[in-house]
């Protein structure tokens, strides 16, 4: 299912990685959603990547990457390490900054 | 429709609230009829009827060679500029003057590698690899946004970068939420939501230094009367001499003209500049009650030109960083391959 | 020494030096992806490193904050290990000293999560989760090195036996401590034993087990990474940022 033009399968320089596509699940309840795709060798490293490039402000519960030819999840018991670290880095988000009053567009 | 929402969203009106609307309008336009059901006979007559609609045209949809090219050369530029954009204000991550400016600092330069990695997947949905645009961008054949040949002298030019250059950025992006091509839109979506919190902590910390010991506050200024000319040739060459825009207009690729978007910028950044206690360093500033615009003074666009051409005080040394870490990275690149490689040959024998 | 204020800056140094180290490669790392992955743990360090070094101020109780901690104290005051302060070196090194730097933090912040010291269980419990982040990395990318091609293997392998000597000052015996590292070899030495077998890679025989980070008698390399990390904050006494 992957949103590639059908051009890139025969296109691409030398010996790149393979793609992934991203799924994440934001939160219990929902459905695994398309949020992208990223490089890597392999499964393990296209789920780590993943991790850091697309649940940085942890979003997401659980993560699906998926190559041509299959799916490999995230595992729920490793949930902890893999999205808690995320939860202190309130500066991430815009409300961390004060702005004085009367200041407008920011 | 990434899940990303964030708690405490900005009051609606704010360019938050923009990329709200955007993300919303490209859903209502989603679920909108048109009169035809599919593409006919005539693709290019579908085609124009989808961007008339202000529907998404999709990775896989017919579409114009020239509309393909455009966007590839758009969207690669753009992720370029959040790649090499990471060196000057990397360059004061190991001196930030207090553990949470560091923090903050390494998360944001953290930011723009992801956002660059957003993009040149959007990129890749045209059919062109990364690796390719990689290569366009280290032989110097495609170009990124000319402002990160500037360099970053003092602690303030972070905070400049942040409030005047990410500003400048965001007032560009946003109308990109609304682009007709779809993972382009949706990638947008995501790095302004993402970059929102980026413009704050540059506007926070100039006005740290403005209102702090009178050395701090002579460098915040000196710092934004650097940057503030840079900033404003960001939104390219005058309506007049710029050679992309009416199609990318027509496409809804752009939405905007350069001189509106810089307008815009002006118009948002006096106000705040008043708060940061900061002086605009523009003599003929001056708000016009007939445009309901301030007048402001163009910026240097000879000097644009030059630093595109790959004249500017860092090009060279912005360049040779790149290639450097790209050269030097070969052999883990090529280690996790053959790691890769050898590991598809186990389960195979496995099997 | 062995005071819970002189063990808590100890770790908190250690969590600062490396977050230092780590945010060196900024720009620098072999992949796009690879350069948020070491900006994230980074970030851990950098956040374990102000919970620790707040805590250890408090303990002190002279007045001083993370950043009087971080930014005001000379070499020769700080007490990290010297594990943390070594260069980075190519890739390879990096996730060396990653590797041992996180299967020892890992077993200590487990540890400390149980401890008496309600602060520093706290501390112990988030931390130890990013430390098992941290320890998955190194040990992906050891055995993507020692088992990728013949070049990374050999740079994999001169990675570990540069590193290794650095190892053994971190288990050093501090009896009455909250957490005693001694007692955490065994976890450690299990855990690196079985990566560097997967990675084909093997352990170094050496008799130099260089240590003095605890007491403040550092290698040459901490003056330099303390000179640039200080630099604007000392340019501006009592500034605020």
């Amino acid at each position: 299912m992957s949103e590639r033009s059908e051009r890139t399968d025969q296109l691409g320089a030398g010996n790149p990685s393979p793609l992934w596509e991203v799924f994440v699940r934001a939160r219990r309840g929902l459905a695994h959603t398309h949020v992208g795709s990223l490089h890597a060798p392999d499964a393990e490293l296209a789920l780590r990547n993943a991790r850091d490039l697309y649940t940085r402000r942890q979003e997401g519960v659980s993560i699906w990457v998926v190559p041509a030819s299959g799916i490999t999840a995230s595992s729920p018991d490793e949930k902890d390490a893999f999205f808690d670290p995320a939860a202190d880095k309130v500066y991430r988000h815009p409300t961390f900054y004060d702005v004085p009053e009367g200041v407008a567009h920011l | 429709m990434y899940g990303n929402d964030f708690p405490g969203e900005d009051a609606p009106g704010g360019l938050l609230g923009e990329v709200e609307a955007a993300e919303a309008a490209l859903r209502a336009a989603a679920e909108r009829d048109r009169s035809a059901a599919g593409p006919g006979e005539d693709l290019a007559a579908y085609f124009a009827e989808v961007v008339d609609a202000d529907q998404k045209i999709e990775p896989r949809d017919w579409m114009p060679e020239a509309y393909r090219r455009t966007l590839i050369r758009q969207i690669a530029q753009h992720a370029h500029s959040e790649i090499i954009g990471m060196q000057p204000e990397g360059n004061w991550i190991s001196r930030a003057p207090s553990l949470k400016r560091k923090a903050i600092l390494l998360a944001k330069v953290q930011d723009e590698a992801g956002h660059g990695l957003y993009l040149y997947a959007a990129a890749e949905t045209l059919g062109i690899s990364r690796d390719e645009l990689v290569e366009l961008l280290l032989e110097g054949r495609q170009k990124y946004s000319s402002i990160f040949n500037y360099p970053t002298l003092t602690w303030a030019d972070v905070g400049a970068i942040g409030w005047l250059v990410d500003g400048a950025a965001i007032v560009n992006q946003v109308p990109l939420c609304r682009c007709s091509y779809g993972p382009y839109a949706r990638a947008m979506i995501r790095v302004c939501k993402e970059e929102s919190f980026h413009q704050r902590q540059g506007f926070e910390i100039l006005h740290t230094l403005a209102h702090g010991t009178p050395a701090q506050k002579a460098m915040a200024q000196d710092s934004v009367d650097r940057w503030w000319y840079p900033s404003l040739a960001m939104f390219g060459p005058p309506d007049g001499d710029s050679t992309h825009s009416a199609q990318s207009m027509a496409w809804k690729i752009k939405r905007f003209s350069n001189d509106e978007l810089r307008q815009r910028f002006v118009d948002m950044c006096v106000g705040q500049a008043e708060v940061l206690g900061l002086t605009i360093p523009d003599p003929d500033l001056r708000w016009n009650d007939e445009r309901q615009s301030y007048d402001y003074t163009q910026p240097d666009y000879d000097e644009l030109m030059r630093v595109i051409k790959g004249n500017g005080p860092c090009n060279r040394q912005r360049m040779a960083h790149r290639r450097r870490a790209h050269t030097e990275g070969a052999w883990v690149r090529e280690a996790a391959a053959a790691y890769a490689a050898k590991q598809r040959n186990k389960e195979k024998v496995a099997a | 020494m062995n005071g819970p204020f002189a063990f808590t800056l100890g770790l908190g140094d250690d969590a600062l030096i490396a977050a230092q180290r780590l945010a060196e490669w900024t720009t620098h790392a072999p992949e796009m992806e690879e350069d948020i992955a070491l900006a994230n743990i980074a970030l851990d360090q950098l956040g374990a490193a102000r919970l620790l070094l707040s805590y250890a101020a408090e303990l002190e109780g002279a007045g001083r904050d993370e950043d009087a901690l971080a930014y005001l104290r000379d070499d020769r005051e700080f007490r990290n290990c010297l594990l943390v302060e070594q260069p980075n070196g190519d890739f390879a090194v990096t996730m060396a000293k990653l590797l041992v730097l996180s299967a020892y933090q890992l077993p200590l912040y487990t540890a400390l999560a149980g401890c008496a010291d309600e602060r520093l269980a706290a501390i112990g419990a988030k931390t130890r989760k990013e430390s098992a982040y941290h320890l998955d990395h190194a040990a992906l990318w050891v055995r993507r090195l020692g088992d990728g091609t013949d070049e990374a293997h050999r740079r994999m392998q001169a990675g570990i036996d540069q590193v290794w000597p650095y190892a053994h000052e971190l288990f050093a015996a501090q009896p009455g401590a909250p957490v005693d590292p001694a007692t955490l070899r065994g976890d450690f030495d299990s855990t690196v034993a079985a990566v560097l077998a997967e990675a084909t890679l093997t352990l170094p025989e050496s008799g130099w087990v260089p240590a003095g980070g605890r007491d403040g008698v550092h290698t040459e390399h901490l003056s330099f990474l303390l000179a640039e990390m200080q630099v604007l904050h000392r340019a501006h006494p009592g500034a605020r940022w």
